[in-house]
């Protein structure tokens, strides 16, 4: 712990970090380059849907001695359409078959059990007529697009309009990736995907809102000191809450670890399997986002407002002035900042940063110098 | 969102004791009323118990747009939930889904495949006239026997004609034409008994085309009739796809050929005229043991006010007819069900069928009346048959799955914050204890089943509520940070992280609400679980994460930052809390950009 530690220590005090907010364009860069592939391969290779958009059956059998290509002859015997045959972990076979409606299935069901001299009773059969995955997705998509709306206006109010634009540029940017990666890597398109892909809007933005809760927080008197701008304050809280997003993530990653390769490998595949890679996908472009892009494009849409565009100028007159007079304030601001909580603060004020600095500074220091 | 719930965060703060207590004795009202209630475990879904899940969607009919409505698809909802239990399957489940879908889970059992045949099939029922029928196929066994049709067709009446009825009935197999089954006003219960229905069976096409523009006076169009002779002289009802396409396309106003199985297991085939009364104008239907006469079963039939009177209109012109046109079909999506006789005009808005029924025949044929007519047209889906076997392995998997990265969970909070864990294990434990019992709860009372997405919210969710008390300890390491000991430091931290908590629990609430809401199928199980641990999330971090480590805070180990404790001020780089001295600084660089 002592290194992971003081990591958090240092980084809480800002001795080290990394300057978000500073490198952002590279960050962008990258970001535009992997939407850009990702857009690239959808429109190039597609998404590989599964049975359930175009209609077809998976039956799911028992153990079975039967070979995955003599079952697919079977299957494409009996049904008269395209097989796709895999093995599941427990021995058993799942075979899919496109283009089937759901009126044939108990026939096909049968011939099935009798070709690989199973129980018909041990095979299951998920028969989807082809609007059926259509509908999930579509409805998907509405729920998207609601949920969208009301959780703009959401942190619209509970924090502002460019926050709540940011969140939702991190939020399309991380399903671009997550559709991207499944056009690429060629990943099955199922129900299961699209529960995983909506999941990832809520975490994706729980996390991007914890960083914009700490941003709120120590941006709240921002106009009153001249010693950061607000790219600065931006980039310190991302930092500050730096270790939060790696252990949430850490934390949020491993149960879903555990179903994408224990769950998985027992069964095969499934939709327990389908769930988790994208949500295990989505979960690492949502942390991403949420610290490269979301803060980041905050700070950039922030800065273009007169007040920080003025609070900027005061900033940088007053480095260059400390500067031409060859003082050190560069490390006593960073102190300032972190010293600056009155020890008679009750334990309920909330945003121990809200004093003006200028009051802090003139506490039992007249001169505002320490050496 | 701005602290909210102030007071109650003041009282936990100043009586941690009490929140802890309140919580303990709420999990545990909770799963005394889980056990008291029978459910112990959580109802499981389709794909996990075992079973067929059938889901149905609305089909649009041309010039009905508003057709698929609330009102609608719930009376649909109705009919089929009636109609899948009426059948006898146990706890079978209907329900709507989204704005236009059904879903039908029939837990695993020996019926499901003739519930998924009643529900999925079973769409419009029909009174039409029989223009009329023969046997259909080769083997015309039936033997026409019309002495035994004149004699109890006429009329005789009240107990003496019951009597007669149940004489008949009695002995249907023996003349093996107990087709027909008369049709009788409740109270005078005048009777036809069975044997005069294959005395139609020997009816020729030629007949039935001459019948048929007749009955239907509008269709006297001869060419639609010639057509229609055509298709009935076709017509093999012994042929499973010719019985399928029978009746296809026909429009209630036109008349139409069907199939239908007389009561000796026979194929019979018909020309019906326009369907005069429809199955919304049945009111209710019922199996009834006619006690009286010892006749059996038989069904009765009530119309309503519309229904009656058109009933009455349709029985008076068929009772003036000859055999077959005296007999009305009961059409169920173009299968002919029953092809009742009819003595005279039945206009007191009653009628019984009685005939050769045994009481499993009786009861489908009155639940086929009853609920026989479905506003809507559906179409299947989705049908899914999970076996018990591998559906317990999938959750057997998905259990093991969460186990082991609760396992890693737990190790790394072990491992990064040492001490704390001692709260943080106990807070998953409690809200995987309270999803737990609530999911268990909510089975019998709202008809939560547990389907494999609702498992894999409930272990995403590991992490969201992981990240409740990481974000709580990171803000008290903050503090301590700048020189706070333990106590304030926690007092300090709590309203910060509390409101981080609500703002982004909220976010994550409202895309569970949105999702549960708009979506279908098994989208939705996940969100609700999703919404349910989220909701959950936020009680146990007031009511337990809190108090508790407001409580830890005063004991020595936590105050005193012991090494062990994860709040050693040394290691977490604590500045001595009250001399202040310079720390060295990263710069950090004004940005031009």
């Amino acid at each position: 712990m002592s290194k992971l530690g003081t990591l958090g220590a240092r980084l809480h005090r800002g001795e080290i970090g990394y300057d978000f907010v500073g490198k952002r364009k590279i960050w962008y860069g990258i970001s535009i380059l992997i939407t850009i592939t990702a857009i690239l391969g959808l429109t190039v290779r597609g998404l590989n849907m599964g049975i359930e958009f175009q209609g077809g059956a998976v039956f799911t059998t028992g153990k079975t001695s039967v070979s995955v290509a003599q079952a697919e002859t079977y299957a494409q015997d009996s049904s008269g359409h395209d097989a796709v045959v895999q093995k599941l972990g427990n021995g058993g076979l799942r075979i899919q078959v496109a283009g089937i409606d759901t009126d044939k299935s108990d026939k096909i069901k049968d011939d099935l059990a009798k070709d690989l001299n199973v129980n018909p009773e041990s095979i299951n059969a998920d028969l989807v007529g082809p609007s059926w995955g259509d509908q999930i997705a579509n409805k998907a998509w509405e729920g998207l697009a609601i949920f969208m709306v009301l959780v703009v206006i959401y942190l619209a109010i509970a924090f502002e309009w460019r926050m709540a634009v940011a969140a939702l540029v991190a939020l399309i940017h991380d399903i671009t990736i997550t559709v991207g990666i499944y056009a690429l890597v060629g990943f099955e398109v199922t129900p299961g995907t699209v529960i995983g892909l909506l999941t990832i809007l809520g975490y994706s933005l729980y996390d991007t809102v914890v960083v914009f809760d700490s941003l709120k927080e120590q941006t709240k008197d921002i106009t009153k000191q001249t010693r950061y701008t607000y790219s600065e304050i931006a980039d310190r809280s991302i930092n500050g809450t730096l270790v939060r997003s790696i252990n949430t993530t850490v934390v949020a990653l491993l149960p879903v670890a555990g179903l994408l390769f224990i769950g998985g490998g027992v069964l095969g595949a499934g939709m327990l399997n389908d769930i988790s890679l994208s949500l295990f996908v989505g979960l690492a472009a949502g942390a991403y986002s949420s610290i490269f892009i979301a803060t980041p494009l905050v700070a950039d849409l922030k800065e273009r407002e007169p007040q920080m565009k003025a609070l900027r100028k005061r900033v940088l007159a007053k480095r260059a002035q400390a500067a031409a007079k060859g003082e050190p304030l560069e490390s006593e601001v960073s102190d300032v900042m972190l010293d600056d909580e009155p020890e008679d603060d009750g334990p309920m004020v909330v945003g121990p940063r809200n004093q003006p600095a200028s009051r802090n500074r003139g506490r039992g220091r007249p001169s505002g110098k320490r050496r | 969102m701005a602290a909210p719930k102030k007071g109650r965060s003041a009282s936990a703060q100043s009586r941690p004791g009490r929140s802890l207590a309140f919580i303990l004795i709420a999990i545990a009202a909770l799963t005394g009323g889980m056990f008291l209630s029978g459910h112990p475990t959580p109802r499981l879904g389709i794909d996990l118990a075992g079973g067929t899940s059938i889901t149905l969607t609305a089909k649009n009919e041309p010039g009905q747009p508003n057709a698929i409505n609330k009102t609608n698809m719930n009376t649909a909802v109705d009919i089929m939930n009636r109609r899948v239990n009426g059948l006898g399957v146990s706890e079978a489940e209907v329900q709507t889904q989204g704005s236009d879908n059904i879903i039908v889970n029939i837990p695993k059992g020996t019926n499901s495949k003739e519930a998924r045949d009643q529900v999925g099939t079973t769409a419009k029922l029909y009174f039409r006239p029989v223009l009329a029928t023969e046997v259909s196929g080769s083997a015309a066994s039936a033997s026409p026997s019309p002495s035994a049709s004149s004699s109890s067709s006429s009329k005789a009446t009240d107990k003496a004609t019951e009597k007669a009825t149940s004489s008949s009935s009695a002995s249907p197999t023996s003349s093996a034409t107990s087709q027909g089954r008369a049709v009788t006003d409740a109270l005078k219960a005048d009777s036809t008994p069975s044997a005069s229905s294959s005395a139609s069976s020997s009816a020729s096409p030629s007949a039935s085309s001459s019948a048929s523009p007749s009955a239907s006076s509008s269709a006297s169009a001869s060419a639609a009739a010639t057509k229609l002779q055509a298709q009935y002289t076709a017509l093999d009802c012994t042929d499973k796809a010719q019985r399928a396409k029978a009746g296809e396309g026909a429009k209630a106003t036109d008349p139409t050929v069907a199939c239908g199985k007389n009561s000796s297991g026979q194929w019979q085939k018909y020309v019906l005229g326009p369907a005069e009364v429809k199955g919304t104008d049945i009111k209710s239907a019922a199996a009834v043991f006619d006690t009286q006469s010892a006749a059996g079963w038989k069904v009765t039939m009530e119309f309503t006010s519309g229904g009656s009177k058109k009933f009455a209109n349709i029985t008076g012109k068929l009772a003036q007819n000859q055999s077959p046109q005296n007999q009305f079909a009961i059409v169920l999506d173009g299968d002919v069900v029953s092809d009742p006789f009819v003595n005279q005009a039945l206009t007191g808005g009653n009628a019984e069928i009685s005939g050769s029924f045994d009481q499993t025949e009786a009861q489908s044929l009155a639940n086929m009346l009853k609920y026989g007519s479905l506003p809507l047209d559906f179409k299947e889906s989705s049908v899914t048959t999970v076996t018990a076997a591998l559906g317990g392995e999938q959750l057997h998997a998905g259990l093991i799955a969460g186990a082991i990265g609760l396992g890693l969970v737990v190790i790394y909070l072990v491992v990064y914050y040492r001490g704390l864990s001692i709260i943080a294990i106990p807070s998953l434990l409690v809200s995987g204890a309270l999803t737990y019992v609530i999911m268990a709860l909510l089975g019998p009372t709202i008809g939560f089943a547990l389907n494999l997405p609702a498992v894999c919210g409930a272990i995403v969710a590991i992490g969201i509520t992981a990240d409740s008390f990481i974000v709580f300890f990171e803000r008290i390491r903050d503090e301590i940070r700048e020189g706070r000991s333990l106590r304030p430091a926690v007092e300090r931290a709590w309203p910060r992280a509390r409101r981080t908590i609500l703002v982004s629990d909220f976010v994550s609430f409202l895309a569970a609400a949105v999702l549960f809401i708009v979506t279908v199928g098994k989208v939705q199980g996940f969100a609700f679980t999703l919404g349910l641990t989220t909701v959950l999330d936020v009680v146990v971090v007031f009511f337990f994460t809190k108090p508790l480590m407001t409580l830890l805070a005063r004991r020595k180990f936590y105050a005193s930052g012991n090494k062990w404790s994860g709040l050693d001020p040394k290691a977490l780089g604590a500045k001595p809390p009250l001399r202040r001295t310079r720390r060295p600084s990263a710069p950090v660089d004004p940005k031009e950009a």
